[in-house]
């Protein structure tokens, strides 16, 4: 499998590491319903996938990648971090 | 029919013409008292169990697609019971004192073949973590030895004892581990569960679950709607999307993960081996392929397909461990998909919704759970209490955070497998 | 035998040989296989669980009989295909799955016990008594089982990997993917061709026919020379592509020196090459007819008949019959005529077929059944007239149309397609985005078809991609007919074979069904059909036609097969190069690591690196003595340790100390310039992750140190926290591990130790506990810390990696005159225990800040990373397993990291567990042995007698439960 990474072009996989599904850190300090939605339930989709994804052994960017399960088809890829240089 | 040698030996004379279907096909019923979504391993072995131990006949397996075409056609086959922590330590212990008995028990040879698994460890602190491992595995009744450098070579003389990027200390032998013929099981199970009537009903794939009041009613198939008063989710790889049918979210995501095997070969591997270093476990087949694998992709997919880099990596373990294998060639290499929990450990619970259970979440393990998993299913929904051997493998764990069974310490979240 | 002329074999290079103990001579461009046959050789093999003696089947890679173990020693290769083996002098083969030999088994007695042996009849026997299935049954199936033999020595051969890139991968140099090569080539694409065989041409190397007016391999010859000319082309020879990955990936196999004695040239090199488009030029595989004994040496595919004669000259056999379903069986019948082989019959199942050749031609005739053991010896066959007749010959062709080599367009999941007009499954469209079959592959069966597709579709590709196709002809060639009508299998008495390697029948498949394994794998996986080394190449697509006649369905209604990666077999070696010896991982090494060895010091892997054990000295025979002796130094001197392999993590910019508030549970914002403090680091799931401290060196500029293990794993975390979490504030990371060598100079005369070194003054006034500053030894720019991981005044000094060495030595010298030196990880982990310090033991990942006491850490008036998750009540439940010190009560041989803890008298199994040791040493300071443990509410639970039990060395010790601080617990020295 490849990525594209916004700054260093299209890479092998080897380069990338998967960081879990793409969601929003909830704001509460205190354990909730929410918190546990963010760490453990998940939609787990059988098709389109947004997710975060490392490329550590490339620039370090955090990636936001888009991508479907079922064929591994890349359908995006942006920076995590989008406006930072 | 009962299987026998003798039975072998009476069809051979007479033109194997006396053999009959091993399980019935028949067309589903409208309605049962239990509906078993998935016909895996997991889910025959419940209808089985939920059939034998509990008396419960009016029972249907329904599936999507052939018996047994899931995970456990797709494994490396291995079965033991060496696990550290409370929840998985009783857990496997019941499930592997099953297998012990279970050719007897269903009549049909599942090739159990109790040949050894060996640990190797390779640094003084992986040492520790294998003795605490043998020692809870002693603490639950199993069987475990430690063996020194020396005491690997006597079983494994082949193993690359000098050169390796880690060298070889020791192992932790556990001699009841050991690996059985994958398919056999579930068409043992099947066998087992249609003789004693349950309906195993293929090609029938459940498109909605039906719940009224809190209460499940019945599912929506391929195949027509079927009433049910109780209703099971064993869907190993598919779980997520069948609990959506019933509105729930699951804490699962699913992983590759890849296993390979190579062309036949005359005996060379006696164990299952299991290297320390390198995500890299072995054994031999009884048609003589070596099949192996490694870690997950690390990555969600429901592909059944894994790449290369992970490929690889498994075959440079191989390489670094036992380069006496170098000239087998691989012959197939597959991927299964895994449901992996947060904390890499199963779900075997009741759900918020009356008459909907779960089993679930078996991560890279689910094989040598088939035997237990079924029977601890069928008797939580027979008697509506968890069995002693699965007490602890709740559903809620995340929530509350008691009883994590997070065996590698790497992290009870998604990506920390 | 081989025929006077003709061929492309090379008679003026005669090749010397061995098989089976015995000398041959074949030519320069024979196979085993060819070689063989032209020595009237015919029993090359046994087949899997009959042990029927078995001749070649085909002339390439689908070969599921003539299995052979190359050389012999360390380095004997099993299951190598006879077809595909170039004959080179010197070659040494052996028959393999047999005893005494291949041409006389005794295991063929299971012939005779075939009855009881039919599929799936191991499911039903076995059982009893219980334990004799590991004792008596497995071991002799086992044995029986499995085909060649690995040497049991590690692999003598060296192997390569490599990557690849190009804009086309053209897999297979027929005329199809030399067409689009050439194409290709000419656009200025880069180009990789792919072909398995040593030459170029595909299949035409096993044909006589015309392109462009003349002989189809001098056309072959002439597209060579172009694309040689070609800067932008490749040709990869004897490169098998082997698996379709995502993205473009595919991954090839080349057999380097496999044509040629064992050299210093790798065997193969495993590819991985990246293609923005690729065509699959593969070609077609013929499929046999299932009929009575079809398995004889002497049975071929008709195709395969011809490839001998045409490419190898060899005559497969004095007089041939051969039996088809289709247009291209009279092919083969046609060019044996004409290389002067006797045809005996030509036999055509079609009873509208015709011929025009000059021999026996029986339409609407189907062969019944093959006579002879070791090899045909007449075949029986009955004609349109229902009247069955024998024919004496040594060799049958047998031609049940062609399949389409669509295997590397299912590896993406894609499933093939019925295509009715040629009775074979075709590529589904679009199945491997960016992968498009040609010719054969595509299910076009002329050679004329083949130059079209090839051209055109390359063509089509190279404008996707941007490049303008250049005008390319496409030469003159021959347009095949081709007309088939399907004939799986000629009823019958008697076993008829469809997976000839595997053993199974016409009867087992049919007998499968009967017991309800209808679907495709479930026959599949109870007949074994198809998972023998050739994965069913030539049998599958019979097999599943007998399925779909035993249950009654067509064959598209029945299902199909899944094609999985490899196409053809990879050996590990190839595959997993790279990990041979020491290659597995990268090895680290700290800037003393030469030095270390110098002294002595056994060197032990901790992830990566490489860390000295312990420093041995004169005298000293265990590791004991000198750990010993390495703790009471720096207890009482000054040691010297290497900590560099510590994770740095420089941190910079005007949010940094925010950040560190917000991946610490501790707060960091309050800390000073010149300032260091311990920081506990959670996980989002609120487990400890790592700890370690952290210097502020400004307001805006902090260093922080991970432990070893956890160095890769933090570094992503926070750059997780920085861009996705906290994008909006201005932070960079940057590891600087490999960039700072660092030493702890740990012990009472550390102080004067640094002082005389850095002329400058230490004191507790000047330079307190956790302090840190810049400095300046021998006009090098440094850093100094006063932290400590021994409870001893300690210092760490850190300087540019180049001068590392220099700094050990010096240190080392320094305090080798103050009565001290260096120390190693064993002692270092002995001072850290004494003092109940942590590692990796204690933070393994399970246990909360609640479990190790440190949960004063957590700062309320914050947030951070793993807060919420922290305060789940199962975290902070006072029954969990939490730190405790434990110390051996009355004298005991050892304590052991892994026992379990239990109260006294309760019998050690698991509901009794109150916990477990995590480390443990002998302390030659207190003295006596310690151990760090979790046990259930712990710290209530201090005086406390306990029962250390390790079952599997047999030792119980009666413990005291005790505070983890064994050694000055008031921290006096530290601050000393």
């Amino acid at each position: 499998m490849r990525l594209t990474c916004p700054r260093c072009g299209s890479r092998d996989l080897r380069e990338f590491t998967y960081r879990g599904a793409a969601l929003a850190r909830p704001d509460s300090q205190e354990w909730s319903p929410a918190w546990d939605d963010y760490l453990h339930l998940r939609d787990n989709p059988a098709g389109l996938s947004t997710e975060y994804w490392y490329h550590g052994l490339g620039c370090a960017a955090f990636l936001i990648v888009q991508r479907d399960t079922r064929t591994h088809e890349v359908h995006s890829v942006t920076l995590a971090a989008e406006g930072r240089t | 029919m009962r299987f026998s040698g003798l039975r072998v030996l009476r069809e051979g004379l007479s033109g194997n013409k006396g053999w009959g279907p091993q399980w019935r096909d028949p067309a589903p019923k409208p309605a049962y008292d239990i509906v078993i979504i998935g016909g895996g391993g997991h889910g025959l072995s419940t209808a089985y169990y939920l059939a034998r131990e509990h008396g419960l006949k009016n029972v249907a397996v329904l599936e999507k697609g052939y018996l047994g075409g899931g995970n456990v056609g797709r494994n490396t086959t291995i079965v033991r019971a060496n696990y550290i922590l409370p929840g998985n330590s009783e857990f496997y212990s019941h499930s592997l004192k099953l297998w012990e008995g279970l050719e007897e028990e269903l009549n049909y040879n599942v090739m159990h073949s109790q040949r050894g698994l060996i640990n190797l460890f390779h640094s003084d602190g992986q040492r520790d973590a294998f003795v605490r491992r043998g020692n809870a595995m002693r603490n639950q009744g199993d069987d475990a030895e430690l063996l020194d450098r020396d005491g690997v070579r006597k079983h494994l003389p082949y193993l690359d004892f000098d050169q390796g990027r880690y060298p070889i200390h020791g192992g932790l032998l556990h001699r009841r581990g050991g690996t059985a013929r994958h398919d056999a099981v579930a068409w043992g199970y099947a066998r087992g569960a249609s003789d004693r009537g349950v309906d195993l009903i293929q090609n029938c794939e459940v498109t909605g679950i039906d719940v009224e009041g809190g209460k499940v009613t019945g599912v929506q198939t391929s195949r027509g709607a079927i009433k049910a008063r109780k209703v099971a989710i064993v869907t190993a790889g598919r779980s997520g999307q069948v609990a959506a049918m019933a509105g729930m979210r699951l804490p699962i995501e699913s992983q590759v993960l890849q296993a390979f095997v190579t062309e036949g070969l005359k005996p060379v591997i006696d164990h299952v081996v299991s290297f320390g270093m390198g995500h890299f476990y072995i054994s031999q087949s009884d048609k003589g392929g070596l099949v192996f694998g490694g870690d997950l992709d690390f990555y969600p997919s429901y592909a059944q397909r894994g790449n290369l880099p992970t490929a690889e990596h498994v075959m440079e373990a191989a390489m670094t461990l036992m380069p006496a294998i170098g000239k087998a060639r691989v012959l197939r290499s597959w991927g299964g998909i895994m449901d992996m929990t947060p904390d890499g450990s199963p779900i075997i619970d009741k759900t918020d919704i009356d008459g909907l259970y779960l089993d679930c979440g078996w991560c890279y393990g689910g094989f040598k759970a088939v035997p237990g998993s079924g029977f601890a299913l069928a008797h939580l929904i027979a008697t509506g209490r968890p069995h002693d051997s699965a007490a602890k493998l709740r559903l809620d764990r995340f929530r509350d955070g008691y009883g994590l069974m997070d065996e590698e310490g790497t992290g009870a979240q998604h990506h920390l497998h | 035998m081989r025929l006077p002329s003709g061929g492309q074999i090379d008679r003026d290079t005669p090749v010397r040989f061995r098989f089976d103990g015995r000398d041959y001579t074949g030519f320069q461009g024979d196979t085993l296989a060819s070689a063989l046959m032209a020595h009237d050789v015919r029993v090359l093999a046994r087949s899997f669980k009959y042990h029927r003696p078995r001749g070649t089947f085909s002339a390439g890679s689908e070969e599921p009989n003539a299995l052979v173990t190359l050389g012999s020693g360390a380095g004997a290769d099993p299951n190598v295909r006879a077809t595909q083996q170039e004959l080179f002098d010197g070659l040494e083969a052996f028959g393999q799955n047999a005893w005494p030999s291949v041409g006389f088994d005794v295991m063929e007695v299971n012939d005779l016990l075939s009855d009881f042996l039919g599929a799936g009849f191991y499911y039903k026997t076995f059982m009893w008594p219980k334990k004799a299935w590991e004792r008596l049954y497995e071991p002799i199936i086992r044995r029986a089982a499995g085909l060649g033999r690995l040497s049991g020595k590690a692999d003598p051969d060296r192997n390569e990997t490599a990557f690849a890139h190009c804009d086309l991968l053209v897999i297979g140099g027929g005329p199809a993917g030399l067409m689009a090569a050439l194409a290709a080539g000419q656009a200025g694409a880069d180009v990789i061709l792919c072909e398995e065989e040593a030459r170029l041409g595909g299949r035409l190397l096993s044909e006589v026919e015309q392109i462009d007016g003349g002989p189809a391999l001098d056309w072959v010859a002439k597209v060579k020379r172009s694309l040689k000319e070609l800067p932008n082309v490749r040709i990869m020879a004897r490169t098998t592509v082997t698996g379709v990955y995502d993205c473009g990936t595919y991954g090839a196999l080349e057999r380097v020196s496999r044509h040629m004695p064992r050299g210093r040239a790798p065997v193969d090199c495993f590819w991985r090459i990246t293609a923005r488009k690729a065509v699959l030029a593969a070609g077609a595989i013929e499929r046999p007819i299932a009929l009575r004994n079809n398995d004889r040496p002497g049975v071929m595919l008709a195709g395969a008949l011809r490839a001998y004669v045409n490419r190898y000259a060899v005559a497969p056999g004095r007089a041939v019959v051969i039996f088809g379903n289709n247009d291209d069986a009279h092919r083969s019948a046609r060019d044996l005529l004409a290389a002067g082989v006797h045809v005996a019959a030509l036999i055509d199942s079609r009873p509208d077929a015709t011929c025009d050749l000059p021999l026996a031609f029986h339409p609407g005739a189907v062969v019944t059944a093959v006579h002879g053991r070791n090899v045909v010896e007449a075949i029986t066959f009955q004609e349109a007239s229902g009247r069955s007749q024998k024919l004496q010959c040594d060799c049958l062709g047998l031609s049940g149309g062609w399949n389409p080599s669509i295997h590397l367009t299912c590896h993406l999941n894609g499933r093939p397609v019925w295509d009715e007009g040629i009775a074979a499954f075709v590529a589904q469209e679009g199945a491997v985005p960016g992968l498009h079959p040609v010719g054969a592959a595509g299910a076009v069966f002329s050679t004329a078809g083949a130059l079209d597709t090839g051209a055109e579709t390359a063509g089509e590709l190279l404008s996707q991609m941007g490049f303008d196709p250049a005008e390319i002809t496409v030469p003159e060639a021959e347009r095949q007919a081709y007309a088939i009508a399907p004939l799986w299998n000629v009823p019958g008495t008697g076993r008829a074979w469809l997976d000839l390697q595997n053993d199974v029948t016409v009867k087992d498949v049919r007998g499968a069904a009967a017991e309800n394994f209808r679907s495709v794998e479930h026959m599949k996986r109870y007949t074994t059909q198809g998972m023998a080394p050739d994965q069913g190449k030539t049998s599958n697509i019979g097999a599943l036609a007998v399925l779909a006649d035993a249950t009654g369905r067509d064959i598209p209604g029945t299902g199909t097969t899944t094609y999985r990666p490899p196409f053809a077999p990879v050996p590990i070696a190839a595959m997993g190069a790279g990990g041979r010896g020491t290659g597995f991982a990268p090895q680290r090494f700290i800037t003393s690591h030469d030095l270390s060895v110098a002294m002595n010091a056994p060197m032990v892997e901790a992830g990566l690196w490489y860390r000295p054990s312990f420093f041995p000295r004169a005298g000293e025979k265990t590791w004991r003595q000198s750990c010993d002796r390495e703790v009471a130094m720096v207890r009482s001197a000054v040691g010297i340790a290497d900590v560099s392999t510590l994770g740095k993590i420089d941190i910079q910019g005007a949010d940094a100390a925010a950040f560190l508030d917000f991946v610490y549970a501790n707060k960091f914002s309050t800390l000073k310039p010149g300032r260091v403090r311990y920081g506990l680091m959670l996980r989002e799931d609120g487990h400890v992750m790592d700890d370690g401290t952290t210097a502020c060196l400004a307001p805006d500029h902090y260093v922080m140190t991970t432990t070893t293990a956890a160095a890769g794993p933090v570094m992503m975390h926070l750059e997780f926290a920085s861009q996705v979490l906290k994008p909006e504030w201005d932070v960079r990371l940057t590891s600087v591990t490999e960039q700072w060598a660092q030493f702890a100079v740990a012990g009472p005369q550390s102080r004067a130790l640094l002082e005389a070194l850095l002329e400058r003054d230490l004191s507790n006034d000047a330079f307190p506990f956790m302090s840190c500053a810049p400095i300046t030894l021998a006009g090098v720019k440094g850093r100094l810390f006063r932290i400590s991981f021994s409870g001893e005044l300690a210092y760490e000094i850190a300087v540019p990696a180049r001068y590392g060495e220099s700094l050990f030595r010096t240190l080392v010298a320094r305090a080798e005159a103050l009565g001290g030196g260096a120390y190693g990880m064993e002692a270092l982990n002995i001072l850290r225990i004494e003092k109940g310090l942590l590692t990796h033991a204690e933070l393994h990942g399970r246990t909360t800040a609640f479990d190790l006491g440190l949960e004063r850490m957590l700062s309320p008036s914050k947030d951070f990373i793993g807060k919420a998750a922290a305060s789940r009540p199962g975290l902070v439940d006072p029954d969990r397993e939490r730190l405790v010190g434990l110390r051996s009560l009355g004298p005991v041989l050892q304590m052991t990291s892994g026992a379990f803890l239990f109260e006294e008298g309760a019998e050690p199994v698991r509901e009794n567990a109150q916990g477990y040791v995590t480390s443990v040493g002998y302390s030659p300071t207190l003295p006596g042995f310690l151990a760090l443990a979790f046990l259930k509410n712990g710290p209530e639970r201090h005086g406390e007698q306990i029962r250390m039990v390790d079952h599997l060395r047999g030792i119980h010790a009666n413990c005291e439960v005790c505070d983890p601080q064994f050694f000055d617990p008031e921290g006096e020295r530290v601050r000393g």
